[in-house]
């Protein structure tokens, strides 16, 4: 057995143990899916270990029959981008444990069911990243819309149901599109001798241009929508706005990353000429999101929708490295994917802090923070110096790359893309200054500064970003391969710099 | 080429000084001034080390690198955490580490009654690293680390009491002009890296004679906007006047003496892009010129005392960036201006402080008045930093500002003319304001406000300040004796072409003339301040109402970009609401909407079913009779 | 023997048991009705199993009956339920389903 289903399997054996534990006993349910959760994350690291960079071949493959009839199988393994994304993952949820250790309690449902979810959300989280096998990713991506729906809807705030609605409803119809064009593959592969799901097989697949356009399509709008792309956003903001801090950061942080994964594994490799055609109409929409995404975050009053409108900005930047394809961007938006994570973790569970503390999600119900609460204010400060990628923390490594990457094919999409850190500086400062600048007023004077259990949860985020911030090798060594190889198969090189020495 | 290993060492010590201080909290605030300013002072020393380590190597083997580590490598791009001290970076790192001590030592007064001093001396200390990140960095990337590092440290030292909301708005303003900076910067890496395949100073400079007219001018008018905004220059500057929000010592040491001048650093570090391109030098040299001329003519209006000096740190800084643009030999008197400038200046601005400190923190001009008699050991230290910006031989200034004013007449033709006039006229307009700010403080009578009881500033404020008086004096004459930063930089700048072969206007005419001009603009000064009102005068010409508003800037930026953009953001916002959600809210409507009207055939009755069902089964029986006919 | 008239006949009752279950409202006639449509079909059934000389269309009506029977059995019974708790043997009275 592959230590990926290990993996997998580890939280599953969580779920089922809080399962059979008294309802009534909150703090051992919660204590046991914290401790579920970090031996997932200890596990991970170990397999991170195992990993050799040198290959750009799949690593701890395992494939088992599931249909046989339809040559379905259980089939997983991982290559750098995968590890990248499934470490952020192990590591980012026993943080949202520890993080939101009660914002369980006023749910619609008991404690034990919102670890059960989580916990069950997890095993798919790593599921869909390391499947290999296009009907398992399918099944595992439409599968992790559930718990997420009873998430958002059973443990949310405010307009809760309509929102989670929203969120499944939208999510599902970009599903589907991906469902005929599984099929749609299937098909060919059926026509072309044997048919298969099997990702390396399909990639070989001989499609002519106009299926391939269709079936890209059917692919890209389901990541379109997951990561999200302007303008299939909405539901995003809302969504946000509605769910459990934790939510949101496995949501924003993790979920929303299947996107712009898809777009790599998928996309790329599956419909290499229909990548060719569509990719200035992508490049549009991406810039287009990256400068949207950033006015409408300066034109927020609530939080958390600012929070995700900065998102929407940053995936646009993703976006923009994926469709540049030349080694910079691609490997800047993979790394920006982890350092998103991160990053928005950050914002999510501080914001989630002050939000819980002042009663009020509204940017104007703050101020004055800075006097009063100094170690979540530079909590949050930091985050936000994260979000609009300050050099020293991660995420500036990954912009820079992206426009880097990008301005030697795309100049004019590379310098929208950058007047976009102006755009970010103010978000991030008018947010910053709203909530922590200026005088404190009456209503938030006494509330209390970060507890022990909360500076534990913040430390390893911040440290990721600063410590990545200044030493990104070892991520980018693990991306590189992967890069490589998409760009090999696209039959792409770097563009050759114009004054040779 | 030689390596070092101590140039870590410079970065790091601020830099773990600051963590551990803001990481420590109130622990260490008993003894967290003295630690930063011993770390600073170690800075200075081990940059005292590797000056004379320098000293002692010649020709090629005098600049140092360190590789640190290997930062980013993906494809093609190779950037490494390396560090490069040559003739040009040390002269940085003596200036920002030894000015930065002072402020230190005199920020432990100054700051003694704050609350939060722990945090501001580790702020300064922030501020340290990344600035000697900025100019030690042996490639653009690390200096960009660098360089937004300081605005980071800016953006916290100009909020440091961010509680009064100006005083964050400030703050933010500063960050915000930065960044457009910084787009410029950015875009000059992207632009270097598709041209040169590389972005360390050295790999650009070898290549750069190779590329293409088009290319180097785009990445001189980028280098341009970064040091913009990072320098204060036109079209950038407004935040500057903003930033004084800061506490003094701040705007002695970042906004006067060092990060302010990080431009002149960039420009001066990418001689080989712009000596490539005239149409860059162009804009460098109109830039420079419209700031010297917008800094003294705002200089001239202002009350506040700090911001009179802001507004004369934009100009002194436009001659720097004036100089800069003309060409080789430019770059060393631009170093050199900006080397006494720091002297100077920082001096100037901790008098300042100094004033303020003794009158209860009060910065209106008009309110103070015969402050010589009580603060001798201020008067006699800020007089010394008037006589050197004013450029009276022997100070500072009139080894470093008369060079510039010669080199700008001898640009030749009519350019040289306009540059030269330019610079003449500054001058004269920088003796006009100076002298009004050091009669409107020191001389006169007292305009003091009743509980105003003003008192000599502690040892710790004035030794600095007397320490960079003396610099004020002598360093102008010691730098230029024997051209010594001429030759010493050249190696970095290049051989500079004998200009002096077609001298336009021999040295000794053009210091003469600059005397004359700041003679007159001392004696109107003079003549015109004779008696002060304590309240400004409302009813006054249109150039002084300009003045006192920035020259309109503000308002400019205010009505072409900030009011568009905010319009433009609330109608995005409406956008996004009624139009993109709205056509997904839409969906569900129309869905329920029909649904509801569906509903109505479900009226419960049987017979209503049934006859339903006959006429389905009608209609297959049809269809399919249609189908088989 | 001319088959057609026996369909006439079939389509004649079948229809006229349409009409009966989708026009009258007392439910025992409407019961009737659907016996009749049941019963035209069975005679459909007889007529070709006698056409065609198999017996398969005779055992397809005895399947009806055996349908049918129950159907009494479930529906009179439901009927007689409702009659006796809404005192009205009319389907009309019985659309509580709407709400």
């Amino acid at each position: 057995m592959s230590i990926l289903t290990t993996l997998q399997l580890l939280p599953l054996i969580g779920a089922i143990v809080i399962a059979v534990l008294p309802v009534g006993n909150a703090k051992l349910i919660k204590q046991t899916a914290l401790g579920f959760s970090l031996l997932v994350t200890i596990v991970s690291i170990v397999m991170a270990f195992g990993f050799k960079t040198s290959e750009s071949a799949l690593q701890f493959t395992e494939t088992r029959s599931w249909i046989s009839a339809f040559n379905i199988n259980y089939a997983v393994g991982i290559d750098g981008m995968a590890l990248a994304l499934i470490l952020m993952t192990t590591i980012l949820v026993p943080i949202v444990f520890l993080a939101g250790w009660n914002e369980s309690e006023n749910g619609r449902w008991s404690v034990k069911v919102f670890y059960i979810l989580l916990l069950i959300l997890e095993t798919m989280m790593i599921g869909v990243f390391a499947a290999t096998d296009v009907f398992l990713f399918y099944v595992i991506f439409e599968a992790m819309l559930l718990p997420v729906y009873f998430l958002i809807g059973g443990y949310g705030v405010g307009e809760r149901a309509a929102a989670a609605m929203k969120f499944l409803l939208y999510s599902l119809f970009g599903g589907l599109l991906m469902l005929a064009a599984v099929i749609g593959l299937y098909i060919i592969s059926t026509n072309q001798g044997g048919g298969t799901f099997d990702i390396a097989k399909l990639s070989e697949l001989r499609i002519d241009s106009a299926t391939q356009n269709w079936l890209f399509l059917g692919f890209f709008i389901a990541f379109a929508i997951k990561a999200p792309l302007w303008p299939f956003h909405t539901w995003l903001p809302t969504a946000a706005k509605s769910a459990t801090a934790g939510t949101s950061t496995l949501l924003l942080g993790v979920l929303d990353k299947v996107g712009t994964y898809g777009m790599i594994r998928f996309c790329m490799s599956f419909f290499p000429d229909a990548t060719k055609t569509f990719t200035p109409a992508i490049i549009t929409l991406a810039v287009i999101s990256i400068l949207y995404g950033a006015f409408l975050a300066i034109g927020q009053k609530d939080i958390n929708s600012l929070i995700a409108f900065t998102s929407i900005s940053h995936f646009g930047f993703i976006t923009l490295g994926i469709f540049a394809l030349t080694s910079q961007g691609l490997t800047g938006a993979i790394f920006y994917m982890v350092n998103h994570g991160f990053s928005t973790a950050a914002l999510f569970l501080t914001a989630g802090w002050m939000i819980k503390r002042r009663g009020s999600s509204q940017i104007a119900d703050f101020g004055g923070l800075q006097r009063v609460t100094p170690i979540l204010a530079w909590s949050f400060f930091l985050a936000g110096m994260s979000a609009l990628a300050l050099p020293g923390l991660s995420s500036f490594v990954s912009e820079f790359l992206v426009l880097l990457g990008s301005f030697a094919k795309y100049p004019v999409a590379a310098i929208l893309g950058t007047t976009g850190i102006i755009l970010a500086a103010l978000y991030v400062l008018l947010a910053v200054q709203r909530s922590l600048h200026g005088e404190t007023p009456a209503t938030s004077s006494g509330i209390p500064d970060l507890n022990l259990r909360e500076k534990i949860a913040i430390a390893p985020v911040i440290a990721v970003l600063v410590v990545l911030g200044f030493y990104p090798k070892p991520v980018l060594n693990v991306i590189n391969p992967t890069t490589q190889t998409v760009m090999t198969h696209a039959g792409v090189s770097d563009p050759v710099a114009k004054v040779a020495k | 080429m030689t390596t070092s290993t101590n140039l870590v060492y410079l970065i790091a010590l601020p830099l773990f000084s600051a963590a551990a201080l803001l990481l420590l909290g109130r622990i260490a605030d008993k003894w967290g001034h003295i630690f930063a300013t011993l770390i600073s002072a170690t800075v200075f020393v081990i940059g005292a080390i590797e000056f004379f380590a320098m000293q002692g190597r010649t020709g090629e083997s005098r600049a140092a690198t360190q590789k640190i580590f290997e930062w980013i490598s993906v494809g093609t791009l190779h950037v490494d955490a390396s560090l490069l001290l040559d003739q040009l970076s040390i002269c940085f790192v003596l200036l920002i580490s030894g000015v930065g001590t002072l402020i230190h030592i005199y920020s432990i007064a100054y700051m003694s009654h704050d609350h939060d001093r722990r945090r501001f001396f580790a702020y300064l200390n922030l501020f340290i690293a990344a600035m000697l990140l900025l100019v030690l960095g042996d490639s653009y990337l690390n200096l960009y680390v660098g360089w937004e590092g300081v605005g980071l440290a800016s953006y916290l030292l100009i909020g440091f009491w961010n509680q009064k909301p100006a005083y964050a708005t400030a703050a933010k303003k500063a960050f915000v002009a930065n960044r457009v900076g910084d787009v410029g910067l950015s875009l000059a890496i992207m632009i270097a890296f598709t041209q040169f395949g590389t972005v360390t100073f050295a790999g650009v400079k070898e290549s750069a004679s190779g590329a293409s007219a088009g290319a180097l001018t785009a990445i001189g008018a980028m280098l341009l906007l970064a040091a913009a905004g990072k320098s204060a220059q036109f079209p950038l500057q407004s935040w500057l006047g903003d930033a004084m929000a800061g506490p003094t010592p701040v705007s002695a040491l970042i906004h006067a003496a060092t990060m302010v001048t990080a431009g002149v650093y960039l420009i001066t570090r990418s001689n080989f892009i712009f000596d490539a391109s005239p149409m860059a030098q162009l804009m460098v040299v109109c830039v420079g010129a419209i700031t010297l001329l917008f800094g003294a003519l705002i200089g001239t209006a202002k009350d506040d005392i700090k911001k009179a000096l802001a507004a004369s740190t934009m100009s002194q800084i436009g001659y720097m960036i004036l100089a800069t643009g003309l060409g080789p030999i430019g770059y060393a008197f631009a170093i050199m201006h900006l080397l006494t400038h720091g002297f100077f200046k920082a001096g100037m601005f901790l008098g300042a402080g100094s004033v303020m400190h003794g009158m209860n923190d009060e910065v209106n001009m008009r309110r103070y008045g015969a402050i010589g008699k009580v603060m001798p050991i201020t008067a006699a230290t800020f007089g010394l930093g008037y006589l050197a910006i004013l450029g009276v031989p022997p100070f500072a200034g009139f080894y470093s500002k008369d060079k510039i004013i010669e080199t700008a007449f001898n640009a030749g033709g009519i350019k040289g003319i306009l540059l030269g006039g330019a610079t003449l006229l500054g001058a004269a307009i920088t003796a006009f304001y100076m002298t009004r700010v050091i009669v409107l403080t020191f001389t006169g009578t007292k305009r003091w406000d009743e509980n105003a009881h003003p008192h000599e500033s502690p040892f710790l404020m004035w030794a600095p300040m007397a320490v960079l008086a003396v610099g004020s004096v002598a360093s102008g004459f010691l730098l230029s004796s024997g051209s010594a930063l001429v030759n010493w930089l050249q190696p970095v700048v290049n051989e500079h072409h004998e200009h002096h072969t077609e001298e336009f206007l021999p040295p000794m005419v053009v210091s003469v003339m600059a005397l004359v001009v700041v003679a007159i603009g001392v004696a109107f000064a003079i003549l015109k301040y004779r008696t002060v009102p304590v309240v400004a005068p409302q009813e006054v010409s249109v150039f002084t109402k300009a003045a006192r508003k920035d020259l309109y800037q503000d308002s400019f930026n205010e009505a072409v970009f900030m009011r568009p953009g905010q319009k433009l953001t609330a109608g995005l916002v409406t956008t996004d609401y009624k139009v993109i959600d709205g056509l997904v809210r839409m969906v569900g409507w129309v869905i329920q909407t029909s649904s509801t009207a569906l509903r109505a055939i479900q009226n419960g009755y049987v017979r209503s079913y049934a006859l339903i069902m006959v006429l389905g089964v009608l209609a297959l029986v049809t269809a399919v009779w249609l189908v088989t006919l | 023997m001319d088959i057609a008239n026996y369909i006439y006949l079939s389509a004649l009752l079948f229809t006229i048991g349409a009409i009966g279950v989708v026009v009258r409202r007392n439910a025992i006639v409407v019961f009737m009705c659907v016996e009749l449509m049941l019963n035209a079909a069975n005679l459909a059934f007889v007529t070709f199993s006698r056409v065609h000389g198999n017996l398969s269309g005779q055992v397809a009506s005895f399947f009806t009956m055996v349908v049918a029977a129950c159907e009494v059995v479930v529906g009179l019974a439901i009927i007689v339920t409702i009659y006796r708790s809404r005192r009205s043997a009319s389907v009309d009275d019985a659309s509580l389903l709407k709400r």
